[in-house]
């Protein structure tokens, strides 16, 4: 099979293009040589089936970044036919640079010249057939947003492919990447003969738009203003979805499923129902919430806007080791921790990333909120409730902070903080509807299977062994729970209040449920009760425990297969579990010893 | 010798050196960074943010660390 290699640098829209020529079929896939995962897709080219690989945006084939090395590593070990290289057309006099050093590679390749719009708004002029005889490679002018030339564009690459020259060994491509050119003179040479750009450049729209955007004064104002007014679109279009997909699940298990076991035995039924398919349901429950998610986020993305986030919050956030665009994540974190997770993908430098990923899962997201607002209902007055809401809120955004500057040491970021801003584009939906189930497909393939097997084993843990009730005291969850009564003894946390701890592990938003089931009784009643079993401290550190011991399964499973690292995951399971311990000890004997 | 770093908004100046590890130097290269190139700073952000810059066709965003390792001769 034929093997074709996109390449560009970032914000040419090389995903777009992507996109375009694969449509819904591209897949995530592991290559010889390199760690992370590339986007790749069948397609038909001239009577071949090709693979056609995403390479990440990179601005020098020479380079030191990560997706640089990966690039490299890519090339020197996986044979490529051809190359095509995206380049935008108004920066065509510092991006040529990548197409002359993929040339000395001696790769056959096709260059796409993108955005042709944008640089004839510009002046900028690219005689592109000139260009080619002196490049001696097609030269083609497309729009990847549109379509407009990519029939050309691949026509070109057939006659390429179907001359059917044997790929050059990887082996020798390795050698040659270690040669680096000199092709600065080759390039202002190129461009003097072939294009023409004007003195003075400016884009004035976006000018106009950045003057307001990235005021002085206003610039955050207006940022957080819209990162809240699109957190509040995701979560009030979200949740009607989600309770419609939960009662649809619900329809179809009383309807169906209940009655397809009702004859096998309790255990059985248990297993399948209260496991297999309750896990099911978990994992559904996160679809709309990351096809929404992803829908906001690729319009940010693809606007440009995420960009000047990272301007706006830089000063802040580099103290913490991180950048705006990690900011942007955190704060998608107080919605759900699952998007904001695969969210990080964004960020380009693994240290840095893996510093969001370990921040992001003490954000105080709407599941935790559930579960704050009914022990606050129960527990408090209304006069304190807000007060309490709010230090909880507080207390997530300083866990978060401790945990950034602490740890940054650890994940420190080497990448130099220099980004390019794009100008304000409007993305298609094309674009936005094929992000969005690629993250969910990303989601269903990684996540699932660990979800689920972790519902069924908190299932088992919760309902065995059989002679005694489920999430009671002689339970093995209720055994685990008095295990551990040494430790949580002195943060106030009692034997029942433990296994749904061991509940909220799965979901946080089943852990009203299960204390409904643990104490016998449901809504108001359950309220009263509660009220008389523990105190107002008891049910603070009890909150803060909930709030940072662990997210939640689905949490823990995209951490670790987007950090694809299990010792990860381990380390993010014991710092959040070891810090919700300090947290609620302090916390607890600090009241008990001033007299509460 | 003036660095990128101290160079006021609105003023434009060509690039004379850059001195960088050779990570950054191939960065800066790529983004438009060369010896002889005019530029102009557009705006800086709050508390002491990152720089934003224009070069030619591109904009770009940079912090101060980033920036003191560029030489510049200001136009007056």
């Amino acid at each position: 099979m034929k093997r074709i290699a996109l390449l560009g640098m970032p914000n040419t829209g090389k995903s777009t293009l992507f996109n375009r020529i694969s449509g819904a079929s591209a897949r995530v896939g592991n290559w010889p040589g390199i760690t992370v995962d590339l986007m790749s897709a069948k397609i038909l080219i001239g009577g071949h089936i090709a693979e056609l690989i995403d390479l990440p945006g990179i601005y020098d084939l020479h380079g030191f970044s990560e997706d640089e090395q990966v690039v490299r590593r890519f090339l020197s070990n996986n044979a490529v036919d051809l190359v095509i290289v995206l380049l935008n057309s108004s920066q065509i006099d510092r991006q040529l640079s990548l197409v002359l050093q993929i040339k000395k590679l001696n790769i056959p390749a096709v260059l796409a010249l993108n955005m042709a719009d944008e640089a004839k708004q510009s002046g900028i002029t690219i005689d592109t057939e000139s260009l080619a005889n002196d490049l001696h490679i097609p030269v083609l002018s497309i729009s990847a947003k549109y379509g407009d030339g990519l029939p050309k564009a691949l026509q070109a690459a057939t006659q390429i492919i179907n001359q059917n020259q044997t790929a050059t060994d990887p082996k020798v491509i390795s050698q040659l990447l270690q040669e680096d050119h000199q092709i600065e003179h080759e390039m202002e040479k190129l461009i003097q003969h072939h294009v023409q750009i004007p003195t003075t450049f400016t884009d004035n729209t976006t000018d106009k738009i950045d003057k307001v955007l990235l005021h002085k004064w206003f610039g955050l104002p207006i940022f957080f203003v819209a990162m809240f007014v699109l957190f509040q679109f995701i979560f009030t279009v979200g949740k009607p979805l989600q309770d419609g997909l939960a009662w649809a699940l619900s329809l179809f298990r009383s309807g169906l499923l209940e009655p397809i076991f009702v004859s096998s035995p309790a255990w059985f039924s248990g297993l399948m129902l209260d496991g297999v398919y309750n896990g099911v349901a978990t994992v559904a429950a996160f679809v709309p919430i990351i096809v929404l998610f992803f829908l906001v986020m690729s319009m940010v993305e693809d606007s440009g806007y995420l960009s000047r986030a990272a301007f706006l919050m830089d000063s802040l956030m580099a103290k913490m080791g991180l950048d705006g665009r990690g900011f942007v994540m955190m704060l998608m974190g107080f919605g759900c921790n699952v998007p904001a997770l695969m969210g990080t993908r964004i960020m380009r430098s693994r240290p840095m990333r893996l510093l969001t990923m370990l921040v992001i899962p003490l954000s105080l997201c709407s599941a935790r909120l559930q579960v704050f607002i009914f022990i606050i209902t129960a527990l408090f007055t209304a006069k304190h409730a807000p007060l309490v809401l709010f230090t909880l809120y507080v207390m997530s955004f300083l866990t978060m902070f401790l945990t950034a500057i602490l740890f940054q040491g650890q994940y420190k970021n080497t990448e130099p903080f220099i980004l390019e801003l794009p100008p304000y584009r409007f993305p298609t939906l094309r674009q936005i509807i094929l992000r969005g189930w690629h993250e969910v497909k990303h989601f269903l393939v990684r996540a699932s299977k660990f979800i689920v097997i972790g519902v069924v084993l908190v299932w088992a843990l919760t309902n065995f062994p059989s002679n005694v009730p489920p999430a009671s005291a002689g339970t093995y969850a209720g055994q685990i729970g008095a295990l551990f009564a040494p430790i949580l003894d002195p943060l106030g946390i009692n034997n029942q209040l433990a296994i749904a701890l061991i509940f909220g592990f799965v979901a946080k938003e089943i852990v009203v449920g299960a204390l409904a089931v643990i104490y016998g009784m449901q809504g108001d009643a359950l309220m009263v009760h509660m009220a008389t079993q523990i105190d107002w401290v008891q049910a603070m550190s009890f909150m803060l425990f909930t709030l940072i011991y662990t997210p939640c399964l689905s949490t823990i499973a995209t951490l670790r297969s987007e950090a694809k690292s299990s010792a990860f995951m381990w380390l993010s399971i014991a710092w959040s579990l070891g810090l919700a311990w300090v947290v609620s000890f302090v916390f607890y004997q600090g009241a008990r010893w001033l007299g509460y | 010798m003036q660095l990128l770093s101290q160079l006021k908004i609105g003023q434009n100046a060509i690039i004379t050196a850059i001195e960088a590890d050779e990570y950054l130097f191939h960065r800066l290269s790529a983004l438009g960074f060369r010896v002889g190139k005019p530029l102009s700073i557009i705006r800086r952000a709050n508390f002491n943010g990152p720089l934003h810059v224009r070069l030619g066709t591109t904009d770009v965003i940079l912090r101060d660390t980033e920036a003191t390792r560029i030489q510049i001769n200001a136009e007056i």
